[in-house]
């Protein structure tokens, strides 16, 4: 059953419609002395949040030293097929322990949906989705974020494992056959 | 010839200042609209070199001083489009004749008095000092309208056609109830026995004390009311609800064509402001029951810029309520102008009939 | 057990209860297998002896108890005959199944055994699967996730082994990821008859390497790195090249010998990244010569054709072979080259237009190297005894062409087609092919084809369809891999539209339709290319038996017994 809501009448005043009008007036004054809600973008930058999924960047361990090591478990899992990896061999002593790095490392920012899946599968902890947001271009090749941009944006990221490092001390400590 | 020479200077003035309080009006709006809703407006575009001057460069380009300047020219370089279906006589026509009015009217409006020093001569200042100036300004005020349904009619397409036919009826509605709360104003003002008068200087001289917004608030509200109608301005945007009708009867126009209906929109609403401040808000008089003392060149800037002052308040006004209230629904407008408005002011005037002619006798 | 010997002569052993017949002598990881079971194991293969040291095949045995008083069997409660099973597990790929006997593969003690075999090849095992090229394909990484515990409680430092070991041209060692299950060491000793490879040092010490001063270089290094159930022994073509669950596997048949090894081809993209024998018992068991898997290089070469050409000038396609049938119909005295690296179809297209064309000849070029008694065999064409099924020719090809040579200096021969060959390699000199119109379908741009009036650019094994006749006289498929250039043209379209406009009649151009008229009749009747299986189709090659076949021994070929005595 339908209920049935009786409007209150009116009185006088509120038929005058002025008092309203006044009122209104008021509220939008006070709205316009009030301070300014807007954030102005390209100057001011609004605070991101812990946890923020931007750009997909790669990162290097405080010891400078490229994470990626190509598994392609990124550009496997990833949803858009964005990432593109070509992957390849590092022979310098630095990197002894770690025998591949990519060669080319692509992320196609525009199929790219920030899902954060290839941060979640990455087995290195190389590649992280940071608080850069905003990607703009001109043309669709420089939406196409490289190696050298991935790594540019990325910049270092703290480690907690150094995992690569711990075979070092391994060999250090005797276990080398 | 040395008069003509004068009146022209004058009238070009007049124009230009006009045309200048159209442009910041739109600022105006921009930026009033923008702080009401929490927001900055726009602070972005500067000039070169005024721009780039310490601390007042910077705090121009905030308030968006240099913003009209844009807007004009944006108007001026868009591509001009003129659709294939429009009567195209007519089309161009519209936008010209909505200026028209607005910068005519203009020419009987008083803006300030000039005092001589030595005599104690008071001549207005104003263009044409007509003795029907409130009758002229009636006719030629109602003109717009002619504007806007021809724009409605020559676009040759719906939304402009309602916002045509809305526009005409509602301007003609309240036409009716902006006339009638006048006339307490000049039964007041041509006492017996006095030679008869329409014009607006002689309103204003009349206001030396009591304003008549004091004593005749009803009138006053009416007018208001009507102003708004008659502008077509929030509340009472019938003619271009953009939510229903897109743009209305200026929908199918571009680029300059529709500057010059938005220009010809906001210099109804300066001139409303000034009538406004003329009838009832006692014109250049700073404050009621203050005797007038200033003379000479001093005198007259000062009478200006205190009538400048209220009719921009006026214009603050519009935009206030702008930002403020929703749009009426079509047939509520009609209500409002015919069984409300339309009836008090008969009530008004008969009742300050019979206040004026106690008053007299 | 009277009611268990059966006049099939199998036996009844039972796999958690259920009942399987299974040959004697059958071990239980086969036996298991054969009803769907899998058992984990990294060291047996079945295709090398069995070394039982992985012990991850471990399971529960036991046997119908008999009373040993009596000799009575023994029941239970029930009745049914009580099993007792033996206290210790036993690995499956060292025990053969015995009648009536027990196994329990998914028991408590069994996966406990499983998972403390795993454990323990872990604790030393690299976390490398993110560089890995096996991860996807590891038996470890599979074996760790289904049988493993799941957690490390390792807490010690991991061996440090020698990594990049390089144990041959094709062949990278990472002794850290070696779980010693000497599936290398057996291959090398048992099937590629090369013993290269040993362990040293004892425990966890045990180290893979190269006896001193040798190298794991033989003809069929790589298929140790398929047999590894690591990524200890990878291959240096494809390391680090692509991840193998991007790979898309095609199966394929190795074009470089008449052997015919079963290959199945990875691709991505339309790139080919590695070839990889595919097991068929018939023909190469689980093996692959090294050298054939270097082919699909041909798809990528710089000389490859990929635009086909009128007088040295880039042309479409149908300009090209409308182009070509202008000169056939033209020229008399045309001869046609042949190769026997065609296939079946191609061969028998060819055949419609030589006798269309009523050609003055029809040549193959031969090839003939040595043959290694496994894989690789003397006759380097894979298809030539399909030409000769499908009667393109009805001699053995020579190496020389010249034969040809001499009819285009006697102006018997004015136009030549030729497919797949070198005609300059083959023996004929510039000069020659100057004075005849020669037409070529090629898909490498050889001398010959800078001399020929139009060259189509043809198809690479990897981008076609087709059948191929192997030594044995066994049909096997091949399957198109990859897409061919944009500008190149499927051979068998290319024959077919030929065929077509020079006999003014329809002719089949796709490799199932050309095979309902290839079945209807002569040596390939009732076969049509759906019915040829995977593993091929043994055909019956006596008529042939005259030839002198070269082909020497190999791994399940014996040659013609004239065919030795003529050697």
């Amino acid at each position: 059953m339908a209920i049935i809501l009786k409007r209150k009448p009116l009185n006088l005043l509120e038929k005058l419609y002025l008092p309203q009008i006044v009122a209104g007036l008021s509220t939008t004054l006070k709205h316009m002395v009030a301070p300014k809600e807007t954030m102005e973008y390209p100057e001011e930058r609004p605070p991101i949040p812990k946890g923020y999924r931007g750009v997909p960047t790669l990162v290097k361990d405080p010891e400078g030293r490229e994470k990626c090591v190509s598994c392609q478990l990124c550009e496997f899992v990833c949803p858009p097929k964005a990432i593109r990896i070509i992957p390849g061999e590092i022979q310098d002593e630095e990197h002894a322990n770690v025998e591949k790095a990519p060669k080319e490392f692509d992320i196609d920012m525009l199929r790219c949906i920030y899902c954060g899946m290839c941060e979640e599968v990455c087995p290195e902890e190389a590649i992280w989705l940071q608080n850069q947001y905003s990607m703009s271009g001109y043309s669709r090749e420089e939406m196409v974020n490289n190696k050298e941009k991935l790594y540019e944006l990325g910049g270092t990221l703290p480690d907690q494992h150094f995992k690569w490092k711990k075979k070092k001390e391994a060999e250090a400590a005797g276990n080398a056959h | 010839m040395n008069e003509l020479l004068l009146k022209i200077t004058f009238a070009l003035i007049v124009v230009v200042v006009l045309m200048t309080l159209c442009a910041y009006s739109v600022l105006a709006e921009r930026k009033v609209s923008s702080w009401i809703q929490g927001r900055v407006g726009p602070n972005r575009t500067t000039l070169p070199l005024i721009g780039s001057l310490p601390v007042i460069g910077p705090m121009l380009t905030r308030l968006g001083i240099f913003q009209p300047a844009a807007d004009g020219l944006k108007f001026l370089f868009k591509e001009d489009v003129i659709p294939g279906h429009v009567n195209k006589f007519y089309y161009v026509l519209a936008p010209i004749i909505s200026l028209i009015p607005a910068l005519t009217t203009v020419t009987v409006v008083p803006f300030g008095h000039f005092i001589y020093e030595e005599t104690g001569r008071t001549i207005p200042l104003v263009l044409a000092d007509i003795d029907v100036g409130i009758l002229f300004l009636f006719a030629v005020g109602s003109l717009g309208v002619y504007s806007i349904v021809l724009a409605g009619w020559a676009a040759n397409s719906k939304y402009p056609f309602l916002g045509g036919i809305r526009a005409s009826a509602q301007m003609i509605s309240y036409e009716l109830a902006m006339g009638l709360s006048v006339l307490p104003v000049f039964m007041w003002v041509n006492k017996p026995g006095m030679e008869g008068t329409l014009s607006l200087y002689d309103v204003v001289v009349a206001q030396e004390g009591l304003w008549f917004a004091m004593w005749m608030p009803v009138s006053a509200l009416i007018f208001l009311v009507s102003i708004f109608a008659e502008t077509n301005r929030l509340p009472f945007d019938m003619a271009e609800a953009e939510t229903e009708l897109v743009g209305g009867f200026h929908t199918e126009y571009s680029s300059f064509k529709f500057g010059l209906f938005f220009v010809g929109e906001y210099a109804h609403m300066v001139v409303g402001g000034a009538v406004m401040t003329l009838l009832f808000l006692g014109g250049w008089h700073p404050l009621p029951f203050l005797p007038w003392e200033l003379t000479g060149i001093m005198g007259a800037v000062v009478s200006v810029l205190t009538f400048l002052g209220k009719s921009l308040f006026f214009m603050f006004l519009f935009i206030w309520v702008r930002w403020t209230l929703p749009r009426f629904r079509y047939d509520q407008v009609m209500r409002l102008g015919w069984q409300i408005m339309l009836p008090l002011s008969i009530a008004n005037l008969i009742a300050y009939a019979i206040i004026i002619y106690f008053l007299d006798t | 057990m009277s009611d268990d010997q059966k006049d099939d002569g199998l036996i009844s052993v039972f796999i958690d209860g259920e009942e399987v017949r299974t040959k004697p002598g059958t071990n239980i990881i086969e036996v298991a297998a054969s009803v769907g079971k899998e058992i984990p194991h990294y060291c047996y293969h079945p295709k090398l002896s069995v070394s039982g040291n992985c012990r991850m095949c471990l399971v529960e045995l036991g046997m119908p108890g008999k009373d040993r008083a009596t000799g009575k069997p023994m029941l239970n409660d029930d009745g049914s005959p009580k099993i007792m099973f033996f206290p210790g597990p036993a690995i499956g790929c060292g025990t053969n199944a015995a009648p009536n006997m027990h196994i329990k593969t998914d028991s408590d003690m069994v996966k406990e055994c499983r998972e403390g075999v795993t454990e323990f090849l872990l604790a030393n095992h690299p976390l490398d699967c993110p560089i890995c090229d096996q991860a996807g394909e590891c038996r470890l990484q599979e074996f760790s996730t289904s049988h493993g515990a799941g957690y490390s409680r390792f807490v010690e430092q991991k061996n440090v082994k020698p990594k990049r070991t390089r144990l041959g041209p094709r062949v990278m060692l990472d002794d850290e990821r070696c779980i010693l299950c000497s599936r290398c060491i057996r291959f090398c000793q048992e099937v590629a008859d090369d013993d290269v490879l040993g362990f040293t040092d004892r425990g966890s010490y045990s180290t893979l390497t190269c006896f001193p001063g040798k190298q794991l270089e033989n003809n069929y290094s790589l298929n140790t790195v398929d047999i590894c159930p690591v990524g200890a022994l990878t291959s240096t073509d494809f390391r680090f090249k692509m991840r193998v669950w991007f790979l898309k596997q095609v199966k394929s048949i190795d074009f470089e010998t008449s052997v015919g090894c079963n290959t199945e081809v990875w691709s991505r993209e339309g790139k080919i990244y590695r070839i990889t024998p595919r097991r068929n018992d018939a023909v190469n068991d689980t093996w692959m010569p090294d050298s054939g898997r270097e082919l699909y290089k041909l798809v990528e070469s710089d000389d490859r054709l990929e635009i086909c050409q009128v007088d040295q000038v880039k042309v479409s396609p149908s300009e090209a072979l409308s182009k070509a049938v202008e000169l056939l119909q033209a020229s008399d005295g045309l001869a046609i080259v042949g190769s026997g690296r065609c296939s079946v179809e191609e061969q028998y297209a060819l055949k419609k237009i030589a006798e269309t064309t009523k050609a003055v000849g029809v040549y193959l070029v031969g090839r003939y190297g040595e043959d290694d008694g496994i894989l690789v065999s003397k006759d380097r064409n894979p298809n030539v005894r399909g030409a000769l099924m499908t009667g393109l020719i009805d001699s053995l090809p020579e190496e020389s062409l010249s034969e040809l040579g001499a009819k285009i200096d006697s102006g018997e021969v004015k136009a030549i087609l030729s497919v797949k060959e070198d005609l300059i390699a083959a023996g004929l000199s510039k000069a020659q092919l100057q004075k005849v119109a020669l037409i070529s379908l090629d898909t490498q741009s050889y001398p010959s084809t800078e001399v020929a009036k139009v060259a189509i650019a043809g198809l690479t094994p990897f981008e076609r369809s087709g059948a191929l006749v192997n030594q044995q006289f066994r049909i096997q498929k091949f399957h198109k891999a990859v897409p061919g250039p944009s500008g190149a043209v499927d051979d068998l379209v290319a024959l077919g539209t030929i065929q077509a406009n020079l006999s003014g009649e329809s002719f089949p151009s796709t490799v199932a339709s050309i095979w309902k008229s290839l079945g209807e009749s002569g040596p390939f009747e009732g076969l049509s290319f759906q019915s040829i299986s995977d593993e091929g189709i043994l055909l019956d090659g006596t008529g042939f038996d005259s030839l002198p076949f070269v082909e020497g021994k190999s791994l399940h070929f014996e040659p013609k017994q004239e065919a030795v005595a003529a050697e």
